[in-house]
């Protein structure tokens, strides 16, 4: 074997490959995992009845409801009838076309991205679709996994394949050790700081150093996760025994000698030590601050400590334009420390940290504070089973002795799309993934923060950390 | 698919850089369960801004939209492409555009070029200065011809493959029916199936 090094993402796409394409066309790729929710389906699969076609693999396919869908009085019908139509829809395509769905009420129901991990279907060495940008989540189990539009939803229905262009690839560095208080959400808003909203445009992003290896699986996750907010097609984590570990015990998790071979084969889903990424980027961890963003892209952000920069501060006309509009949006004046800003909602949740660690973490600052007068929180699982294990755990009744509302399981307030919005003006420190305008709500204003700063910031009522709190 | 060529119709500026899907066509638009009717939607949010440029009279009816960089950033939505579809317009130009936007609109017949921040500049103002100007979008030799002015955009050439012939994907795919069963009979077998269901 004297074959090119190769970094995992080119493996993983090698190991994918159904046919080449010649002059110019995509490589066709395999897709082993494909995964349905109501938003992104309906037209799809309107598609395959149009063109008489079948769904291939019924047997790699699993829908879930979760964009839509109430987080509380779940057991009434869905009162907004195009939500309540389009998880009907959902509904009478899975039981058409016999794929498998978690609907409301299940403990399986919950964010896409949190139900597959979860059931153990997302695993290393998979390719991993669906019609959801944040499908990069499951980059972290070392997956290629990759948002599509509807079309492709339809394409990967009918074929179990994909055709898709190559990429070019990106090592981000991480080396060091986090400081107390600081997580993974403010590793990857650092990162996405640093290369921009348009800097991973046609690469995948590998997370690579001491600093992503220290972290559990729900924490590499929440890098993954928000890959797409640097405008890469994906990101992506080597497996190693943290993985494994987290895999052994799930419902899907291969058994005995499949799961002997499947070791072997994902201990070797790294990158080889000569492979030459077309970019790099190092990050510091062991100086790291908790990051928040101030604008209305995530790319946006700034240290908790610092303030809020001047538009003239940018070199780049359009950068400069939009820091500009992006202040005019959130009512923010250059200058401002980021510690002044007082927020009316603070909400955890959404695909990026709705995960039982993310609870954990959340709860542990909480736990005996009383929350700041004034301040609403809203805590969402990602899913049911994250919501059972919690309230196992008790952590449902710290929030509620808190004063939080505590929810069923969706994509809630991470986007305008159920009944969990944000008032015109109003303004939410949020764990979700999206600062965008009107993102969870028209004339909505968000700082995107992680779980440990959401918890601060809903006891003191101004953007903060939880050391804020010891002084 | 209807095959796509080259049309000719006048153009609008969107003068914004990073313009992202939520803004194309915010998430309440997205509870539609058919693939047209979305032209209500686009840019629904921008559009109460009397002086959003979609609302000056002066560019109704345009089929060419010039945009500023990182067009189409964010969500997967291809709602974004049919909102933008349905509105009218059959080209639009940035200097950068998201990866999903730009796989989705080469599906949906809608050009996605790619103009230099220059040319970028030159089109606005060429519209600005004549809203009524004719654009020339030529997708075989890839040229937006407006006035004496003519502007190369880059488009993949697989994708202006298939919008030229009007081809489905899906129809390309299937002819490779042999080499799909092929990889089929070689994957792993630890892969996971999501039938029968376990952990319910």
């Amino acid at each position: 074997m004297s074959s090119k090094p190769l970094t995992l993402a080119e493996k993983l796409w090698r190991d994918h490959l159904v046919l080449k394409g010649e002059n110019g066309a995509p490589d066709l790729l395999y897709i082993d995992l494909h995964l349905i929710h109501e938003v992104t389906s309906p037209q799809a699969f309107d598609g395959l009845r149009l063109a008489g076609r079948d769904v291939r693999r019924r047997d790699l396919t699993i829908a879930t409801e979760d964009h839509n869908t109430p987080t509380q009085d779940i057991h009434l019908p869905i009162v907004d009838p195009t939500s309540r139509a389009q998880v009907q829809a959902l509904r009478d395509n899975t039981r058409e076309f016999d794929i498998r769905i978690h609907s409301l009420g299940d403990k399986n129901q919950g964010i896409v991205h949190v139900v597959g991990p979860q059931l153990g279907l997302t695993m290393p060495g998979l390719t991993v679709v669906c019609g959801d940008s944040h499908t990069s989540t499951h980059g972290a189990f070392g997956a290629l996994a990759m948002g599509i539009g509807t079309s492709e939803v339809e394409h990967v229905l009918a074929t179990q394949t994909l055709p898709l262009q190559p990429f070019k690839t990106m090592a981000i560095n991480v080396e060091g050790t986090l400081r107390k208080g600081v997580s993974a959400k403010d590793i990857i808003l650092s990162v996405i700081s640093k290369i921009s909203t348009g800097g991973g445009q046609g690469y995948v992003l590998e997370y690579r150093g001491s600093a992503i290896r220290s972290l559990s699986m729900e924490g590499r996750m929440t890098i993954c996760n928000m890959s797409i907010e640097a405008g890469a097609r994906a990101g992506i984590i080597a497996p190693d025994q943290v993985t494994f570990d987290y895999l052994q015990d799930k419902p899907h998790a291969p058994q005995g000698a499949d799961w002997d071979q499947a070791l072997k084969d994902w201990s070797e889903l790294t990158t080889d030590p000569d492979a030459v990424f077309d970019a790099e980027v190092f990050i510091d961890a062991d100086t790291l601050d908790p990051f928040v963003t101030w604008g209305t892209n995530p790319g946006q952000g700034v240290s908790l400590m610092d303030s809020i920069p001047d538009p003239d501060s940018f070199d780049d006309p359009s950068q400069k334009a939009a820091a500009i509009k992006a202040l005019a949006y959130m009512d923010l004046k250059a200058g401002t420390k980021m510690k002044d800003i007082a927020v009316d909602t603070v909400f955890l949740g959404s695909c990026t940290n709705a995960r039982i660690e993310d609870l954990r973490a959340a709860a542990d600052i909480i736990r005996g504070q009383v929350m700041a007068p004034g301040i609403r929180m809203m805590v969402v699982p990602g899913s049911q089973k994250v919501r059972l294990q919690a309230e196992e755990e008790g952590l449902d009744k710290v929030f509620v002795d808190f004063g939080a509302d505590w929810r069923f399981a969706g994509c809630s307030m991470c986007l305008g799309m159920n009944p969990d919005q944000l008032a015109p003006g109003e303004r939410a420190a949020s764990t979700s993934n999206r600062n965008f305008e009107g993102r969870q709500g028209k004339g909505a204003r968000t700082h995107l923060v992680s779980p440990m700063v959401a918890a601060a910031t809903a006891i003191r009522g101004t953007l903060s950390s939880p050391a804020d709190l010891e002084q | 698919m209807e095959k796509v060529t080259q049309f000719t119709g006048t153009g609008m500026p969107l003068k914004i850089s990073n313009v992202d899907t939520d803004q194309i066509i915010p998430a309440v638009f997205l509870k539609r369960i058919t693939k047209t009717g979305f032209e209500d939607g686009l840019f629904a949010n921008w559009r109460q801004n009397p002086d959003f440029v979609l609302n000056n009279p002066s560019y109704q009816g345009a089929e060419v939209l010039v945009a500023g960089s990182d067009f189409g950033t964010g969500s997967s939505r291809e709602h974004a492409v049919w909102a933008l579809r349905d509105y009218g317009f059959k080209a639009v130009f940035s200097s950068k555009f998201a990866d999903i936007f730009l796989g989705n609109s080469g599906k949906q017949g809608l050009i996605a070029g790619v103009i230099t921040d220059a040319d970028t500049e030159t089109l606005w103002e060429h519209i600005e200065a004549n809203p009524a100007a004719k654009i020339t979008v030529d997708l075989p030799s890839q040229e937006i011809r407006v006035n004496d002015v003519v502007i190369r955009f880059e488009i993949d050439e697989y994708t202006k493959w298939r919008l030229t012939e009007g081809l489905d994907d899906i129809g390309i795919t299937l002819q490779s029916e042999d080499a799909i069963a092929a990889y089929e009979a070689r994957r792993e077998s630890w892969k996971p199936k999501t039938l029968p269901a376990k952990g319910v």
